[in-house]
């Protein structure tokens, strides 16, 4: 499994990814959006309050911010989508593509990765060992991929992460200046 | 033609309410442990809903990944529903709660 990683003039660049790897990255809108596992939908539409101690609020929350928060979601997933129909225009199946992601659409893959990371993670009720387990191998059945994915996941939003506070960040005199002559 | 002469009394108060923000000033929004988050996701969206320094945001990640809870703001209810759901929409397990 081989991908390389890089920015370049305001783009996130992800190359060589090779087929396998590919396929997880088409998966991130569907991972993220589990409508048909209570578990997951339960976690990415928590409770903002006590509901024993606190009706009104979860109610009105439920009615008003809810659904509020599914249009967001769904806006992330749209954009995310976008950016991923570059992985279809591969002419032969088998061969490495290539994924670019302006930076400007940042925050849209963090939440679509988070969801995805946080859904799979509430379906296969992975243990904190678990997830903090990132070499384990082989894997060998659904449960086993859903890891890989989550860390897999993880490691892309740690990238995005990193670049998005790398392009936020002055840069250093010596990049932005002349030498003094 | 009538005019009016008579003065309007002085209204009598039976009852002291308080305003709005007094009633409302004893809430706060907690962060929960969760150990998908990354943490720096965590800190990103600490400096982000709340404004705050790196340093400051990163203080908070860590007493939320040792303690299982870091308290971020004080205030009113409104503004701390708002904080909540902004905290919701980038998928952090928040609440408001009463102040103790």
């Amino acid at each position: 499994m081989t991908m390389e990683v890089s920015r370049n003039n305001g783009t996130l660049e992800i190359k060589e990814i090779d087929p396998f790897l590919a396929e997880l990255l088409r998966q991130i809108p569907e991972s993220g959006n589990p409508r048909a596992i209570p578990a997951a939908e339960r976690r990415l539409f928590s409770s903002p309050a006590n509901p024993e101690t606190e009706k009104e609020i979860c109610a009105e929350w439920k009615l008003y911010v809810e659904p509020e928060l599914r249009r967001i979601f769904e806006t992330a997933t749209e954009t995310v989508q976008g950016d991923l129909r570059q992985l279809n225009g591969n002419e032969k199946p088998f061969a490495n593509c290539a994924l670019r992601i302006p930076l400007g659409n940042s925050e849209a893959w963090l939440n679509a990765l988070n969801r995805a990371r946080l859904a799979l993670a509430a379906e296969f009720s992975f243990t904190e060992e678990e997830l903090s387990d990132h070499y384990r191998s082989p894997i060998g059945s659904r449960r086993d991929l859903g890891l890989f994915q989550v860390n897999f996941y993880g490691f892309l939003q740690e990238f995005i992460l990193r670049e998005m506070e790398c392009s936020t960040q002055p840069a250093s005199p010596n990049e932005s200046t002349p030498p003094n002559e | 033609m009538s005019s009016f002469t008579g003065a309007i009394e002085s209204p009598t108060i039976t009852e002291e309410t308080k305003t709005r923000e007094a009633r409302d000033l004893p809430w706060q929004v907690v962060v929960h442990n969760d150990p998908v988050n990354l943490m720096s996701y965590v800190t990103m969206v600490f400096q982000k809903v709340f404004g705050y320094p790196k340093q400051k945001a990163e203080m908070h990640m860590l007493e939320v990944h040792r303690q299982g809870r870091s308290i971020l703001w004080h205030g009113v209810r409104e503004r701390g529903e708002l904080f909540v759901q902004q905290l919701h929409g980038y998928l952090l397990l928040a609440t408001i709660e009463r102040t103790e």
